[in-house]
């Protein structure tokens, strides 16, 4: 090992150092931007070490030059367009993109690595000591990908979010499987000494692997995409390891695998708060999510329905309001209405907190950050742990298209949502639900607390409903 | 590397990686599957590896697309993620805002806010 490589080795241990404690530091929101900083610091070390390490190397054409630097430029250009653009509701779809572009750069990498063995002289591709890595590489990066970007679109409204299944979905799924799984195996066990039947498997291998994301994510609804999206960013952090191993580099491996265990942490912990499992989730789920708004009707017990005037008069008179805001808010994007409307009420004397369920919006955790950019004070954001006990000195309870995270079912065993931690809002003295109509959550049961006799209905879409609201409020105090 | 030393590597970074991320609060999960979404553009270290060692039509296409695609993801997924950020850290602007408009304070401070978002 020359000096340079072994300059390059040492920071390339500096910066996976950098990717933990940069992670580390995302413990805690007051350290979370420094940590992120860091882990971008690490990412620059990182590559101007390859850069030295490839100028050292001396191999490259002029050729070669061109297509790094502009494919790179134009990646991150676009980038950085997009991440400036991108409106805070639609976070998800778009690191959804780029968890696509990464799963694709990855399976690309062993894409390479594999046609040049395959068509070079001589060894062939038992001169590839990790052939498995390879392939999985391919199989997952290609997964991804495609995964990825119906993920996306579907988050997007460019492909409906309800679950798309067709006729023989399940059948296909399995012949994908056997191409995928059998294809790859074959070409680890015995890969074809002739390049091109050993580049054609592996075209084969790679274009079921495509059709296998696709026909995966389809038939997942809306609400589960945010775990859908966890889940393939762990996938991606495997396949970047993988691509580690293909080029033979410690920092691939290392920052692939810490991705791919974050990844797999964090799609645990959305599935157990959301009271679903993995599995069922990617089987194919009984949600439909944004859509769940719009079907089903009234059943059992009566429902009070309010109008803006009433709800108004009843939040301007109280002393202590709890605001829940749930899917429904995130989806109309109504986070800076119901700011506006909080900011009016806290003018006239009322004490306002907001109560923030673990999975309230898209994923967890979005629902701070959409109130934090409608500049809602982060003290005002209460964890459910946290407020639960407030509910029963609250007034009113303001619940904003929240449905699955406030039904008290969930205390008691034997339905879809038993055992899901809830926001005590039934222990509130009134409650008053903002909902387009009487339709489900994706658990797809009724909600109990709607026909609680100390509950209104204000139907309308959040942001049409907070704004009449407020606009009641403002009339009544003049 | 040998291969027993590559696949340790990978064992124990694994690990870590359980490690660090079971202790993250649920306020900050989208922030940090964004964090970890970036981390994994490191790919670009694989995708210049691979550009460079081009040779033929096939091999620069596929570098291009590879150092396109991984340029996206570290690039797009930082600056996503400090913005996302960002939007946390408001908080100790607002206090003399509030202090130096006591009329109306709800509103002015609302504006206040506003341009500071903007301007971030």
């Amino acid at each position: 090992m020359s000096g340079v490589e072994t300059g390059v080795e040492l920071v390339y241990l500096v910066a996976a150092g950098c990717f933990v404690l940069g992670l580390h530091l995302m413990n805690s929101p007051a350290t979370a931007r420094r940590g992120n900083q860091l882990s971008a610091v690490g990412m620059i070390a990182a590559i101007v070490a390859t850069l030295v390490l490839i100028i050292d190397a001396g191999t490259v054409k002029p050729v070669g030059w061109v297509v790094l630097i502009v494919g790179a430029a134009i990646g991150a250009v676009a980038g950085l367009v997009g991440a400036r653009r991108v409106a805070m509701t639609a976070i998800p779809q778009m690191v959804s993109l780029f968890n696509a572009v990464g799963g694709g750069a990855a399976a690309i990498v062993a894409i390479f690595d594999f046609v040049t063995l395959a068509s070079a002289d001589g060894t062939g591709l038992a001169g590839e000591r990790f052939l498995i890595a390879t392939v999985l590489d391919v199989i997952i990066g290609a997964v991804t990908f495609a995964g990825s970007l119906i993920a996306s679109g579907k988050l997007q409204g460019k492909i409906s979010s309800s679950p798309i299944v067709f006729a023989g979905v399940r059948i296909l799924n399995v012949l994908l499987t056997i191409v995928m799984l059998g294809g790859g195996l074959w070409l680890i066990v015995a890969p074809p000494s002739a390049s091109g039947a050993a580049i054609g498997l592996l075209c084969a291998v790679l274009v079921a692997s495509l059709a296998f994301g696709i026909t995966m994510v389809l038939p997942i609804g809306g609400a589960d995409m945010p775990v859908v999206i966890s889940l393939l960013n762990a996938f991606t952090g495997t396949a970047v390891a993988m691509a580690g191993f293909v080029v033979d580099n410690s920092v691939l491996i290392i920052a692939g695998a810490l991705v791919g265990a974050s990844g797999g942490i964090l799609t645990k912990l959305m599935a157990d708060a959301m009271n679903r499992s993995i599995p069922a989730i990617i089987v194919g789920g009984f949600g439909t999510g944004d859509s769940g708004g719009d079907t089903g009707g009234p059943t059992g017990g009566s429902i009070r329905e309010v109008k803006a005037d009433d709800a108004a008069i009843q939040l301007a008179y109280a002393s202590k309001v709890i605001i829940v805001p749930g899917y429904g808010l995130a989806a109309a994007q109504a986070q800076h209405e119901v700011r506006e409307l909080a900011d009016l009420l806290e003018g006239r004397g009322v004490d306002v907190s907001y109560a923030i369920h673990p999975v309230a919006g898209r994923m967890p955790g979005h629902m701070n950050v959409l109130l934090a950019e409608a500049n809602v004070p982060y003290a005002l954001l209460r964890e459910m742990e946290e407020i639960n006990p407030d509910f029963a000195r609250t007034d009113v309870a303001l619940v904003i298209g929240a449905n699955d995270v406030i039904n008290p079912a969930a205390r008691r065993s034997g339905n879809p949502v038993s055992g899901m931690p809830i926001l005590d809002v039934d222990h509130a003295k009134s409650v008053i639900v903002i909902k387009r109509s009487m339709g489900h959550g994706y658990a797809g049961i009724d909600n109990e607390l709607y026909s609680d006799p100390k509950t209104g209905m204000y139907f309308a879409d959040a942001k049409k409903g907070l704004a009449e609201l407020t606009a009641a409020v403002k009339t009544l105090v003049g | 590397m040998t291969l027993l030393a590559a696949l340790s590597i990978f064992v124990l970074s694994l690990l870590v990686g359980f490690e660090v991320i079971s202790k993250v609060p649920a306020t900050l999960h989208t922030p940090l599957m964004s964090a970890a979404n970036s981390i994994h553009g490191v790919v670009l270290v694989g995708a210049m590896l691979i550009a460079v060692s081009a040779d033929n039509a096939i091999g620069y296409i596929l570098g291009f697309i590879a150092a396109a695609f991984a340029g996206m993801n570290v690039v797009g997924g930082y600056v996503v993620t400090d913005r996302m950020l960002g939007m946390f850290r408001k908080r100790p602007t607002a206090p003399p805002a509030v202090e130096s408009a006591p009329v109306d304070a709800s509103s002015v401070t609302a504006d206040t806010r506003d341009a500071s978002g903007v301007a971030r």
